[in-house]
């Protein structure tokens, strides 16, 4: 048998078979048989036969075995006789006992087989333990969801064909807004809530969305750009049940000739369904945004939203704004294209229906581990 | 902006039926989004009728109050009540109790009957209170939730009705009607009116539309209007700062009059306090036709309107008393006196319209949005009125709001018009747009038709020309956002509808995957979660303390740190310049929480300042910048390199059946390090560290090519005391991006080789100062290249070895690539070995 030891404390449960210890009391004080005496050894036989089965364990076998086969037993001791016969009797008697022992031998080694076996099978079961009372000794880790959801974001764009593009957090204001077309004192400029860094005449800020990328890749890049943009974003709004001043967007943008909003569309189509199943579905309703002209809101229909299916706004979208190119360097007459952001935290909470923007944001090991690596 | 339906079915068709929701579900169709519903009726029901008081009976308590026992007849007379149910008097007259005194007999007054429930679920039932049943309530304002007014129950003929007994009060008080709000999006100023929203709700619902400007018949001047002369020396952009002002006076104002319930009730509704009669017209027609008014006592108001900047030390004090330091770009109305206003934000004191005003001067003026949006930013007061002006006004529609406001004064407010009519200035002319035929299709991928552009265009108000090659469109003049062909576009798209743009998939070009840094940072993310970790996400806010103790292995040596203008908290007010602040606070959390094992862990951004902080030039819109001017807002912004940092507190797992789980140690903190080194191929240099924030002998420098890249070790029993975080926490933290720097590019194999394995251990007696990893070093240089692997498996000293010294015991392993190796050539690399150990530290072979 095959069977791997458990635990080092067990003992070795092989039993020796030579006979290096011979246990000399004999179990029958009579005379031996006589080697040409049929009856006898046959009686021998049966006796041994008789006390190989009468033996339950290995160690009543041993006992067994020395006494019917050890040098003292009535057919080791025929055996020696055999010499002494005359020819004529030899070879009856050899054939006799010869036959005999060899029966014996197979007996032996048939119940010593059985009994291996059975103690095998008892120290198996003795080698019990209860697994549901089994220590946690290597606790799994945990990705938090939301790096879980800009991956999952990454790898479905990824697999279209874009590429990841990044850009610092502490952002230029040129970046994150002048060059995205939101006029200097225009009320879409205080719509995001921006955190300044000082002095104020550096034009720091701690980027308000992950639109920045956009005008970063448009001038790292040589056209067409097909480009998806996951990360940090900051906004001073007070932690709440769904605020929170850190947050995380990713953001898409293609530029390239003749790209359209049924492209724009056709993209986030695929998007919804990679993320939701083939049966997402999507809404785009006119909506606002310096940077795309025209905008939309993007809503996206939730057949599992608590409190009954419905639209869900998940983010915003729209034609790049030719500003946006020309910043760019690139000609809006030859070059199109299209935009759109969404909120990670947003899309995790209806998604995964996270009812408080805190439990994102604690550090809570238990919001992290719930989910594992998967979400 | 709050819709009241009532209000808007005077200009667009919207269905008797029709709810504030499917109003709503209209208009967000064309860009208007759904906010909220307002249906002040809704807490109210059951029978609340108009009543008469006969009778009353002035009872004096023993608590020294005087309560009123009243009959009140609530059926007209001669008519049997219709009503039944319990405490409702067959008779129509009911006895009623009331604490109030602002009524006489004779007085008609709001019942709320039995059976009627009012806001907060108060259920009017009669009830036995002061000697007798009191079977219903003569109600107030504030217990129909309709006003704050303290002054006792409504009378009904301050508020100038004489309605029929019985009749149904929230009938009367407009209480069926509902508003629907809508959020307008900055470039739709416009739609702060109902003129705008009406004209949204027929473009979305193809109905008609009829323009509440339209219906206005203006009158003609008849005598010379006040004075008023715009003299902007200092326009903002090149553009002055006040395109049209128009003045008209109206005299005779009885200030006596009470807001009539209509118009008090979609004020309320629209969500503005009912003032007074005079201040509710003003409000009552912006927020119809979108034009702020502003009303002057014309009594007070000395000499010509001059609408001109500040002087330097300017002040005003303003209509809520405050006086205010005006800036020299602040735009003004001023008389012979000075500053009388700050235009389009808020009227000063001294001209205010108050409760002995007679003659009322009307303004309607159209104000410069940049110059508004930043008087009110610099003086803090956001008003309806800037937030429309900020938007943008239709400057044609000033002399009409005027006129409104006229009308209604003279209608309601019993006043005059003197005829005097002032119009100032000349607003430019809107934008002409070439729309060329077929870029609309082009770029939304919808085949339009020349009808339907037509028709979108001419929907919202513009002028359209068919040309060759496209249209000329004269976009409307309420609509300032309207001023390229993409708007355009865009209108065309939303008023034939985004439902009808198809779904396309462009190709993107092959793309190249992740790049190297990508990959690697997310394998480096992954793998700390594979090696039992949980990753969490702090805020990287820090305060200055905090930057001192982690930013720098040095105390007191300072750290550079980004500071923010506006943090939420003052005390956080720096952006982090290590992750271990955010991810001890957040261990401190999960403690708190009764979590004690954990093994933390994140990645993202630290800030370091460079040493030119931001630009001061931004490049403007729509323009590409030099390459110079691109690299000067690059070199200006903060160098942001990616950290990884873990926190390890407790044990390593949780005790369970025969199984004590180990307590994490500074090695662990070490082997984490090591974990993210390994992910990314690349071999850390451990060396003896020092860092205030961790344990002075117990802390490992983390190096990559020389240089120190971080720490890892147990962190100071001193700030674990201070943090309230447990005994022998320990962390690393790492700059990932030099690690990520140095990963090789491509991995070299090594040949395997199948020779047998020769053994060796020795054990070396060294001084106790000298460091394991160094003896290892030496070790290793010295074996030569038989040498397969080298651990360290003890370390020793006490007995039997010599005070101050220690013995290191290592296994090491040889192989040769080509033969069997003898034990004597084993024991010669040994030798060979411990002879540099020997040489280089004084290691004795024990």
């Amino acid at each position: 048998m095959g069977t791997k030891r458990i635990t080092s404390e067990e003992k070795d449960h092989q039993i020796p078979m030579s006979d290096q210890t011979i246990q000399e009391t004999q179990p029958d004080a009579a005379a031996p048989p006589h080697p040409t005496d049929e009856a006898a050894i046959n009686a021998a036989i049966q006796a041994a036969l008789a006390a190989f089965e009468a033996s339950g364990n290995l160690e009543e076998l041993k006992d067994a075995r020395l006494a019917h086969t050890g040098d003292k037993s009535p057919l080791s001791l025929a055996n020696r006789q055999i010499g002494k016969l005359d020819k004529s009797e030899k070879a009856v008697a050899g054939k006799l006992v010869g036959s005999a022992r060899g029966r014996v031998n197979k007996a032996l080694a048939s119940r010593t087989s059985v009994l291996e076996e059975e103690e095998a099978a008892r120290i198996l079961v003795e080698e019990t333990v209860d697994v549901t009372a089994a220590p946690v000794r290597r606790p799994l880790g945990a990705r938090h969801p939301l790096s879980v959801l800009q991956d999952r974001v990454s790898d479905i764009f990824v697999g279209m064909g874009w590429e990841i593009a990044e850009g610092p957090e502490v952002e230029s204001e040129w970046f994150n807004f002048d060059a995205l077309n939101f006029k200097p004192d225009h009320p879409a400029r205080e719509m995001q809530d921006t955190f300044f860094v000082e002095p104020a005449d550096a034009h720091l800020v701690l980027r308000t969305h992950t639109s920045p990328v956009q005008m970063r890749s448009m001038l790292e890049r040589d056209v067409p750009v097909y480009v998806l943009c996951p990360g940090r974003t900051f906004r001073t709004d007070e932690l709440d049940a769904t605020h929170t001043p850190v947050f995380h967007q990713f953001e898409g943008l293609a530029v390239d000739k003749g790209l359209t909003m049924a492209d724009l569309r056709g993209t986030l189509e695929h998007f919804a369904r990679q993320m939701f199943g083939a049966e997402a579905q999507i809404r785009l309703r006119p909506a606002y945004f310096p940077f795309t002209e025209p905008s939309a809101e993007l809503d996206i229909w939730h057949p599992g939203a608590k409190g009954g299916p419905r639209w869900i706004e998940w983010g915003g979208c729209g034609m790049v704004h030719p500003n946006l190119l020309r910043a760019a360097g690139l000609d809006p007459e030859e070059y199109s294209g299209f935009a759109f952001g969404m909120g990670i935290e947003r899309t995790l909470m209806f998604r995964n229906d996270v009812p408080d923007m805190h439990d994102m944001i604690e550090g809570d090991i238990r919001f992290s581990q719930h989910f594992g690596m998967e979400i | 902006m709050r819709v009241p339906l009532s209000w808007l079915r005077e200009y667009a068709q919207v269905p008797a039926n029709a709810t504030a929701e499917d109003v709503m579900a209209d208009l967000v169709k064309v860009g208007l989004e759904e906010e909220d519903v307002h249906r002040p009726g809704d807490e109210l029901s059951g029978p609340i009728v108009v009543g008469q008081v006969l009778s009353i009976e002035k009872e004096e308590q023993s608590n020294g109050k005087t309560i009123n026992w009243c009959q009140v007849r609530v059926v007209p007379e001669g008519t049997e009540q219709t009503l039944t149910g319990e405490g409702i008097d067959p008779s129509g007259v009911q006895g009623i109790i009331c604490g109030a005194h602002n009524f006489v007999e004779g007085d008609k007054v709001v019942v709320t009957l039995p059976g009627a429930v009012l806001p907060g679920d108060f259920r009017i039932t009669p009830r036995k209170t002061y000697g007798h049943i009191s079977a219903g309530m003569i109600a107030s304002s504030r217990e129909l939730g309709i006003g704050e007014d303290h002054d006792g129950i409504i009378v009904l003929s301050t508020l100038g009705l004489d309605p029929e007994l019985g009749s149904d009060v929230m009938e009367l008080f407009g209480l069926y009607d509902q508003a629907a709000e809508i959020n307008v999006t900055p470039d739709r100023g416009y739609c702060f009116s109902i003129r705008g929203v009406a004209r949204e709700y027929a473009l979305t619902t193809g109905t008609s539309f009829t323009d509440p400007a339209g219906t206005i018949e203006l009158a003609s001047a008849a005598a010379e209007g006040h004075p008023v002369r715009v003299e902007d020396s200092a326009p903002i952009y090149g553009v002055t700062g006040c395109s049209r002002f128009v003045a008209r006076e109206v005299t005779g104002i009885d200030q006596d009059r009470p807001t009539p319930r209509w118009m008090a009730s979609r004020l309320q509704l629209a969500g503005m306090r009912s003032i007074s009669l005079v201040v509710d017209i003003s409000n009552y027609v912006m927020l119809e036709l979108g034009q702020p008014l502003h009303f002057y006592d014309a009594d007070k108001v000395s000499g010509p309107i001059v609408v001109r900047r500040a002087t330097p030390g300017e002040k005003l004090t303003t209509l809520d008393e405050k006086e205010r330091a005006l800036h020299v770009e602040d735009l003004l109305i001023t008389d012979d006196t000075g500053a009388i206003g700050i235009a389009g934000v808020m009227g000063g004191a001294s001209t205010e319209v108050s409760g002995s005003t007679t003659r009322v001067l009307v303004e309607a003026a159209n104000f410069e949005p940049v110059s508004i949006a930043r008087s009110r930013r610099r003086h803090k007061l956001p008003s309806e009125a800037s937030k429309r002006f900020e938007r943008g006004v239709d400057p044609l529609v000033a002399d009409i709001a005027a006129q409104r406001a006229v009308d209604l004064l003279v209608e309601l407010a019993g006043g005059t018009d003197t005829g005097k009519i002032t119009d100032a200035g000349t607003p430019a002319d809107p934008a002409l747009i070439t729309l060329p035929a077929g870029y609309a299709s082009a770029l939304i991928g919808v085949d339009y038709t020349d009808e339907q552009i037509i028709s979108a265009l001419e929907g919202i108000g513009g002028t359209v020309t068919a040309v060759t090659g496209g249209f000329e469109v004269i976009a409307p003049t309420w609509r300032p956002d309207l001023g390229s062909k993409e708007d355009l576009v865009e209108e065309v798209a939303r008023i034939v509808g985004y439902d009808k743009i198809p779904a396309t998939l462009p190709v993107a070009p092959p793309g190249r995957g992740l790049t190297r840094t990508q990959a690697q940072r997310r394998r480096v993310l992954q793998g700390l979660a594979d090696a039992g970790l949980t990753e969490v996400l702090a805020y990287p806010f820090v305060s200055a303390a905090q930057n001192e103790t982690f930013g720098s292995p040095v105390a007191g040596t300072g750290v550079d740190s980004v500071k923010l203008a506006n943090p939420i908290s003052s005390e956080y007010g720096l952006l982090r310049t290590s992750l271990l602040p955010g991810l001890l606070e957040i261990a401190r959390r999960n403690h708190g929480r009764g979590f004690r094992d954990l093994a933390l862990y994140e990645g993202g951004l630290v800030f370091l300042p460079r040493e030119q902080v931001g630009s001061s030039y931004l490049p403007p819109l729509g323009i590409k910048p030099s390459d110079e001017v691109l690299a000067d807002l690059d070199a200006g912004i903060p160098r942001q390199p990616w950290h990884v940092a873990a926190v390890l507190s407790g044990h390593e797992a949780r005790a369970g059946v025969n199984y004590t789980p180990r307590a994490w140690d500074w090695a662990d903190a070490l082997d984490t390090a090591r974990t993210v080194s390994g992910i990314l191929g690349v071999q850390l240099e451990v060396s003896q560290g020092s860092h205030q924030a961790f344990h002075p002998g117990r802390t490992a420098a983390l190096g990559v090519d020389g240089e120190i890249i971080g720490y890892a070790g147990e962190l100071h029993p001193q700030l674990l005391k201070e943090l309230d975080l447990p005994a022998r926490t320990v962390a690393m933290e790492i700059d990932a991006e030099a690690l990520m720097a140095a990963a090789p590019a491509v991995v070299v194999a090594e040949p395997l080789t199948t020779q047998p394995l020769a053994t060796q251990d020795v054990a070396l007696v060294v001084d106790q100062e000298v460091v394991a990893g160094q003896v290892l070093a030496a070790l290793r240089e010295g074996a030569g290249e038989l040498l397969e692997d080298i651990t360290l498996f003890d370390v020793y000293s006490g007995k039997g070895i010599e005070d101050g010294k220690k013995s290191l015991a290592f296994g090491l392993r040889f192989r040769a690539m080509d033969r069997t190796l003898t034990a004597d050539e084993a024991s010669e690399a040994r030798a060979a070995a411990v002879a540099v150990a020997a040489e280089r530290f004084g290691a004795v072979q024990r």
